[in-house]
């Protein structure tokens, strides 16, 4: 049983719940304890630190605090948090004299960081700790012949904690293929979302999220699999809107990887938050299993197979000015 | 005041975020990766052209900044390390502080409803935060998101309540002691 100190982001109790449900539900089945931190804040996320860049750092190190007292490394499902909880350490860690002056502040609610904590991703913890193989030897509805569109968006990979490729990652297709799913080339797979913007920019965001639903249908996937609570709500809830503005007919279903793991372990789809996607899962997804032996070993399982990583990067989501 | 003694490209470098702005060559990278570049008043590479020719006012009540995605992708590919996510949001940090009225953009007036709705429960509302973002937005821009606001809320995405954290007024008094810390140099 490997041991984490659990940080779940305020989105998983709300438009990312399948996010934070799917999370602690396939935590058992691979041995992990997942202990929430008690009484944890919000993260601060971008934008606090927009308004208050120095203010953030405080938000965030109040979490950190509480987190180390616990002595395992810090893990969340969220990438806006993991960003905005890695950006925050390293500071601390970097600047002893920031440290000194956080802790002043820490102190009037008896709290003291060290700068000894660890803050982790949980593809990073599933990828790393857990490791792929483990997961494949794990299930019991292996997704087989199911292509997915791995979604990485931006937080995950960027600007660069160490998780992966900043441009061409390979985590989340790892993850994939550990279900048995198949993990279609995806040629914007680090292009942005939108993010938060969604709700103050629609006219902008809007069509970055077209694309990205182009091209996960133009690369034949039965469906997008993120591990960003953000990403999942905009791609998933606003599908319609595409649908209405772009004369589009766009119907992907957008699971969290969390959920597709989740499938193929044999999680029932209650405990996944599956009740929570807008855009429909079809049965193909859901019943992946229907077709394939009920506890197929793994050795016999097929190899499957991670698609070669696109040489050029597709840069299409970017707008190019007359004059940069 | 001291701020008035000093230039604005100090002022920008002692924000956390600003440091790394001489570094840069104006290769345009980061306006060419920029995916919302073409919707800002000025690109990424022009806004930092005008941090360093001192322009406060142009550059401090400019939508530039509030488009920024967070998407990082300028960061990690400057050849310079001129950091231009975190630069932007330096700048709209200084914005913040400094009272400036942007226009065409409702994203400071999102971001300021999303931070009160942190300090009033420890976590974000989403519900509360859209709902108080929304009121001051226009009914407009509300009227457009109704059917995805409905679903949302219809798959017990929007929780009517919201979760108040007990150490609300821990958070409250470690911000209030950190301002008097930081304003003691």
């Amino acid at each position: 049983m490997k041991y984490y100190s659990y940080f779940p982001g305020c989105s998983a109790e709300s438009t990312g719940r399948g996010l934070g449900l799917s999370a602690e539900a396939i935590a058992k089945p691979l041995d992990m304890e997942l202990v929430e931190i008690e009484d944890w804040n919000c993260c601060g996320s971008t934008p606090y630190g927009s308004l208050d860049e120095e203010g953030a750092l405080v938000v965030a190190a109040r979490n950190l605090a509480l987190a180390e007292k616990m002595g395992f490394d810090l893990v969340t499902p969220c990438s806006s948090c993991y960003v905005t909880l890695s950006k925050a350490n390293r500071n601390l860690h970097d600047h002893p004299a920031l440290l000194k002056k956080v802790n002043e502040a820490l102190a009037v609610a008896g709290l003291e960081y060290k700068g000894t904590l660890r803050v982790r991703h949980l593809v990073d913890v599933l990828v790393n700790d857990i490791t792929p193989d483990f997961i494949a030897a794990r299930l019991k509805k292996p997704l087989r012949g199911l292509k997915v569109a791995p979604y990485y968006g931006c937080q995950l990979v960027r600007p660069d904690y160490g998780l992966d490729d900043t441009e061409q990652p390979v985590t989340l297709d790892k993850l994939v293929a550990a279900t048995g799913a198949e993990a279609v080339d995806f040629p914007l797979k680090v292009r942005c979302c939108g993010g938060s913007l969604m709700l103050s920019e629609e006219a902008s965001t809007l069509g970055l999220i077209n694309k990205l639903l182009k091209s996960a249908a133009d690369s034949d996937a039965q469906c997008i699999a993120t591990a960003c609570p953000l990403c999942q709500t905009n791609l998933d809830a606003y599908q319609s809107r595409v649908n209405s503005v772009f004369r589009t007919s766009f119907n992907v279903p957008v699971l969290f990887i969390t959920q597709l793991i989740g499938l193929a372990l044999g999680v029932d789809e209650k405990s996944l938050g599956l009740d929570a996607n807008i855009v429909a899962i079809p049965s193909v997804i859901l019943g992946s299993s229907e077709a394939t032996p009920k506890n197929p070993s793994p050795d016999t399982r097929p190899e499957a197979k991670i698609p070669p990583i696109p040489t050029s990067v597709n840069i299409e989501g970017s707008v190019r000015r007359g004059s940069i | 005041m001291k701020a008035e003694m000093k230039t604005f490209l100090d002022e920008v470098r002692e924000t956390p975020g600003g440091e790394h702005v001489l570094a840069c060559i104006q290769c345009g990278t980061c306006t060419g990766s920029c995916p919302m570049a073409a919707r800002m008043e000025h690109a990424p590479r022009q806004t930092i052209a005008m941090v360093r020719a001192g322009l406060r006012d142009e550059v401090l009540s400019s939508n530039s900044m509030w488009f920024c995605l967070s998407c990082y992708t300028c960061t990690v590919r400057c050849p310079r390390g001129v950091h231009p996510t975190e630069l932007a949001h330096a700048l709209e940090s200084l914005a913040s502080q400094h009272g400036y009225r942007v226009e065409k953009t409702l994203t400071p007036r999102l971001y300021r409803s999303f931070v009160d709705s942190i300090e009033a429960n420890g976590r974000v509302h989403e519900l509360g935060m859209m709902v108080k973002y929304y009121m001051g937005a226009g009914p407009l821009s509300a009227m457009r998101l109704w059917k995805v606001g409905l679903q949302l809320f219809l798959h017990k995405r929007l929780p009517v309540r919201p979760t108040r954290i007990k150490g609300r007024d821990d958070l409250a008094r470690i911000l209030k002691k950190y301002r008097e810390v930081r304003s003691n140099g």
